[in-house]
């Protein structure tokens, strides 16, 4: 313990708030979560943690949340903590729909939920949200998918396609490598649950994805079958590359 | 002065709500719709204090949303949200300024597959009905709704009895009320039909 870590609302001599800091690592800790963005759609898919063998699978709550009906929002490490800010965004959707007749924009909600996240950064008595959330949906006023981050600071960032999470930089990295602009809704989530691929090793029983399209009734939970064709077809896809490679290096 | 009339038939139930908006001896407009969708299977019209009914329903219509969003898309039966609209206006009643707003709620139990129809005043009294109506509608359309309604009755019959009523109301009433929006709440959701 340095001293600079006991009180949340101070500065150590260096310039870094370590509660705030110690915030990103509970997120670097939490299951991974990840967000694309399509020519029409936006995917999120986050890695789901296998149910305990007495555990009910049907209760058990889900990483990606709706906040509106054109909006959801998928976390990042402290599941506690998510439903405190998930509701707090909810409110403020209905609440601001009450007074403006409007949905909110998605910017709009990122901002409030991110205000949120900076103001238990700098109040005393609090302790900072253990959680980065990835924000996705569309707006009323056109069809162009919306995907933002925010992070236990308060920081928030408009993304093509990004990770949070556990080995998020993996996920970072590979989805820089593969992202493609105006991708096809199947290209889209495919991406998505191939990305996502890369740190969960026991496949599509443990991926959970959410598909969202503009206009009505635009939200759909993929099942783990429809995910088990997805990550079928990505493993024969390597397979078929991994025989490709065999010949060129025995001879 | 507005009329709010329902009627609950075997597969359904009948919402009418007056299209004119009314302000001291003037018509504001022929086209205000007193209805709000608070969830798919569940309809409210309202009348009384013009300003307090569209936010009071409108404020309940947040929270019905609010609800159907914290409970992972599950909504609200038509008996829980007759139960909230209640408990919302008897508290509402024991302010400083109590709302001024009657509401029918007009509901399909998507569990039990039944419509309801439920009669809730400003005074927090809340009942289930086969048919009930707000305000002068009443006067003028109960009789006829007691000699005519039937429990076995479709929805092309319910709505040929509610026509029978707005033509006694447009015959007898000194108002113009400048005709009816009609709607249907049914296992399908919401609908309306306005001729």
């Amino acid at each position: 313990m340095s001293g600079y870590d006991s009180a949340l609302s101070i500065f150590s001599p260096d310039g870094y708030v370590f509660q705030v800091e110690y915030a990103s690592e509970a997120v670097k800790r939490g299951t991974c979560a990840v967000g694309v963005k399509g020519k029409e759609i936006v995917v999120l898919g986050c890695e789901k943690r296998t149910t305990l063998k007495l555990q009910d699978p049907r209760i058990t709550p889900s990483k990606i949340c709706k906040v509106d009906n054109h909006c959801l929002l998928a976390f990042a490490g402290l599941n506690a903590d998510a439903r405190i800010l998930v509701d707090k965004a909810r409110v403020e959707a209905q609440s601001h729909k009450l007074t403006l007749e409007d949905s909110v924009s998605i910017e709009y909600l990122t901002k409030y939920v991110a205000g949120v996240q900076q103001r238990y950064t700098q109040s005393g008595g609090v302790r900072p949200f253990g959680i980065a959330c990835l924000i996705a949906g569309f707006d009323s006023n056109d069809k162009v998918p919306k995907l933002y981050q925010t992070e236990p600071s308060g920081v928030f960032n408009a993304w093509k396609a990004n990770a949070i999470g556990r080995s998020s930089k993996t996920v970072r990295e590979f989805l820089e490598k593969h992202y493609e602009q105006d991708m096809s809704d199947e290209k889209t989530i495919k991406l998505t649950i191939k990305s996502l691929l890369e740190v969960v090793q026991t496949g599509a029983k443990n991926i959970e994805i959410s598909v969202m399209k503009a206009g009505d009734a635009n939200i759909s939970k993929l099942t783990v079958e429809e995910i088990k064709k997805y990550v079928d077809e990505i493993e024969a896809e390597d397979e078929a590359e991994a025989e490709k490679k065999k010949p060129k290096t025995r001879a | 002065m507005d009329i709010i009339l329902g009627i609950r038939v075997q597969e359904g139930t009948i919402i009418a709500a007056s299209k004119a908006a009314t302000r001291g001896i003037s018509i504001l407009k022929d086209t205000d719709d007193k209805t709000r969708i608070l969830n798919t299977h569940n309809l409210v019209a309202f009348t009384g204090e013009s300003g307090d009914t569209v936010h009071f329903t409108e404020y309940i219509q947040a929270n019905i949303q609010l609800h159907t969003m914290r409970e992972n898309d599950l909504e609200l039966s038509p008996s829980a949200v007759a139960s909230f609209v209640r408990n919302q206006l008897a508290t509402s009643l024991r302010s400083r300024k109590p709302y001024q707003v009657n509401v029918l709620l007009a509901g399909y139990d998507v569990k039990t597959n039944t419509p309801t129809l439920n009669w809730i005043d400003y005074l927090g009294t809340q009942t289930e009905l086969p048919y009930g109506a707000h305000g002068y509608a009443a006067f003028y359309c109960s009789s006829l709704l007691d000699r005519h309604y039937r429990t076995d009755m479709n929805i092309d019959e319910g709505l040929k009895l509610l026509d029978d009523c707005l033509e006694e109301l447009e015959r007898r009433m000194p108002i113009d009320f400048k005709g009816c929006y009609i709607k249907v709440v049914d296992k399908d959701g919401v609908r309306d039909i306005t001729k």
